[in-house]
């Protein structure tokens, strides 16, 4: 294929698909991936580069939790209506009628929770490995049997069609913890004290990164997915193009696919997930396209979040880019903190180069949106017409405290007559220095030694919470810190309440829970 | 070379470790201990020529002692190259190679199990 063709061919700054998918056809295009792409526009221009390069392929192989797959059985003698169906002890959705279902990746099994899921179901199926069938029925005149249990293989499916409702995000926000404690998290593992960084994407290589815009990824495009000639169905769930956070709903033959590209993968202390490979094509028809999949890695920010947090507004800490990221070193505050990547950039990379060797023999052929996806919109938060319940709903408002220099005999007597197990230690100035525990008292007791005040036998790190604060995120302060009360604080640490696990029970009693 | 120290307290609770410095004059380092009132644990890294003399001087004073030849196990077949355990080890064990293949320097690995947990796709196990 020399330089010169081309040129006589494409002499114009415009080319067609159906011209494209000729140069495919006779085995003449010239594909590249995203990755090649930034230093072929260097070296011979944007319009040269349009002249030469027909088709650029993206790809990424990461952590994708929405998704799943349509599976039908076919029908069984007797027949049966499945209304709770189970794979390998994984719940399968029952709503679909009779033999079909959608199994979701992230559903976990009612017996090895987060060690097996939807997702291993998936990855089992496509290895060639049997699953067992479970289901239950109530029986009706037409479909009289109740239960069903057999071993299946992904060949005895009618179908077995994956289809994501959210894959391929443009960019992801990359996480570190600045708390004491270690997290874990669908950002994988958190060190404390900000002592790690985790992220996730293809960057150079993302699909949507390389046609922000929506020009050539919308509904009909053919796609790799998993191994498989796939197509985007339109936009993803929570698309938010608007803000840099596009997705994609993608749909593909689970009987085409392959391990390779579809993982089974659990976030300790998270749950399951499954890594999916995707790569869209791009077809190179005009300057605009030669712009944007000239873009690199420098070029996308994403934010760095402070996970340690469990709220959906997230501190920002500083905005990086995929090549800081990628560099395995990240600054905060002068110092270097290292970085993990939870996608897989060298699969990624495989995806490409595969999708440009299906192309490149004449395998594949593209197309463009048969509907756009909307390339402007952004996503909205929950409306919640309840809240949930507050500290302030009901923590107890009287407070039994204690001085700091009051003697422990009097911390003793007040907690007798509080009918309490904690009490809030007040320093001088009114505000929370302490808290002791009828466990210190008895402990002081049992051991007299030099202590004789309330500070000479008082925790000084208090654990707190705040009236505004959700009730379950302080319930998980409670079980973090293995401690069965919370001083309520106001911005002075004035001590306005107490939240104990007697005040917990109140949820129980009635108008939260229904 | 590393070693895996195990002794009991008891014997008039000797100090094994502080006495072998002594008396061989080798100097040993400590890359992961776990002690508690009966019993301890502990990595040593020791120079390759004097592994020998060390070993027959512990287990003499009473410990268990293992030579360790392999570092953390990584299973290639599940593992994807995603880097989760790169920022986690405390040692630096794994990186990419100049094409993002995960690269492991088993020598530095001192079995603390921290990537273990951190494996989307348990791919690294401790041996043994």
């Amino acid at each position: 294929m020399s330089f010169n063709i081309h040129k006589t061919i494409f002499s114009f700054m415009h080319k067609s698909i159906d011209q494209i998918n000729e140069r495919i056809r006779d085995g003449n295009a010239r594909v590249v991936t995203a990755e090649e792409m930034p230093a072929i526009v260097r070296e011979l221009g944007e319009e040269g580069a349009l002249e030469e390069v027909d088709v650029v392929t993206t790809g990424t192989f990461g952590a994708m939790c929405s998704s799943g797959a349509f599976l039908n059985f076919g029908h069984s003698e007797p027949p049966i209506r499945m209304e709770r169906i189970w794979l390998n002890d994984v719940e399968a959705y029952g709503g679909l009628a009779a033999v079909d279902t959608y199994i979701g990746a992230t559903q976990q099994s009612d017996t090895l929770e987060e060690k097996y899921g939807g997702a291993h179901v998936l990855e089992d199926l496509v290895s060639g490995k049997s699953v067992e069938l479970r289901a239950t029925s109530r029986g009706t005149d037409c479909y009289p049997r109740r239960t069903i249990t057999t071993e299946l293989l992904l060949e005895n499916l009618n179908q077995a069609i994956m289809c994501n409702p959210r894959n391929a995000y443009q960019r992801y926000n990359a996480a570190t913890n600045t708390t004491d404690r270690l997290l874990h998290t669908y950002m994988g593992t958190l060190l404390p004290n900000t002592g790690n960084i985790t992220y996730s994407g293809a960057g150079v290589l993302n699909p949507i990164s390389n046609d922000p815009e929506f020009r050539l990824i919308g509904s009909g495009v053919p796609i790799f997915l998993c191994g498989a000639q796939g197509m985007v169905i339109g936009e993803g769930t929570q698309h938010s193009p608007g803000g840099g956070f596009g997705t994609l709903m993608v749909t593909g033959n689970l009987k085409d696919m392959s391990p390779e590209y579809l993982r089974a993968a659990t976030m300790t202390g998270y749950g399951v997930t499954l890594y999916v490979g995707l790569g869209v094509p791009l077809p190179v028809l005009d300057l605009d396209v030669v712009r944007a999949t000239a873009m690199r890695d420098e070029d996308i920010s994403v934010d760095l979040i402070d996970y340690g947090v469990p709220s959906r507004n997230r501190p920002l800490v500083r905005s990086v880019t995929y090549a800081e990221l990628r560099s395995g070193m990240v600054e905060i505050n002068g110092e270097q903190v290292r970085t993990s990547s939870l996608s897989s950039f060298r699969r990624a990379r495989r995806v490409a180069e595969e999708l440009k060797s299906w192309i490149g023999r004449g395998g594949m052929q593209l197309a463009l949106p048969t509907r756009p996806i909307d390339a402007t919109k952004k996503v909205h938060q929950m409306h919640e017409s309840k809240k949930g319940p507050r500290v302030m709903d009901i923590m107890d408002r009287q407070v039994v405290s204690v001085g700091e220099s009051e003697e422990i005999r009097t911390a003793a007597q007040k907690l007798l007559k509080g009918e309490t197990n904690h009490l809030p230690v007040i320093g001088s100035d009114g505000r929370l220095v302490g808290i002791v525990t009828t466990f210190d008292v008895s402990k002081a007791v049992a051991n007299p030694g030099k202590a004789c005040t309330v500070s000479d036998i008082m925790k000084k790190k208090v654990v707190t919470t705040t009236t505004d604060e959700a009730v379950d995120i302080a319930v998980r302060k409670l079980e973090q810190n293995n401690i069965s009360a919370l001083p309520v604080v106001d911005r002075e640490r004035h001590v306005i309440g107490m939240l104990t696990a007697i005040n917990l029970g109140k949820l129980f009693g009635g108008r939260w829970l229904k | 070379m590393k070693l895996l120290v195990n002794f009991s307290k008891g014997k008039n609770n000797a100090p094994i470790i502080a006495q072998v410095v002594k008396d061989t004059g080798i100097l040993i380092s400590v890359e992961r201990a776990v002690i508690d009132s009966s019993e301890g644990e502990a990595l040593i890294e020791v120079p390759d020529d004097q592994c020998k003399l060390i070993r027959t001087s512990m287990t003499r004073l009473g410990a268990t002692v293992r030579l360790l030849e392999h570092g953390i196990n990584l299973n290639a077949s599940e593992c994807v190259d995603c880097g989760a355990c790169i920022s986690i080890c405390p040692r630096e064990v794994f990186s990419f190679d100049a094409d993002w293949k995960l690269a492991i320097a088993e020598d530095r690995c001192i079995l603390c199990g921290k990537c273990v947990d951190a494996c989307p796709h348990q791919a690294l196990t401790l041996p043994l």
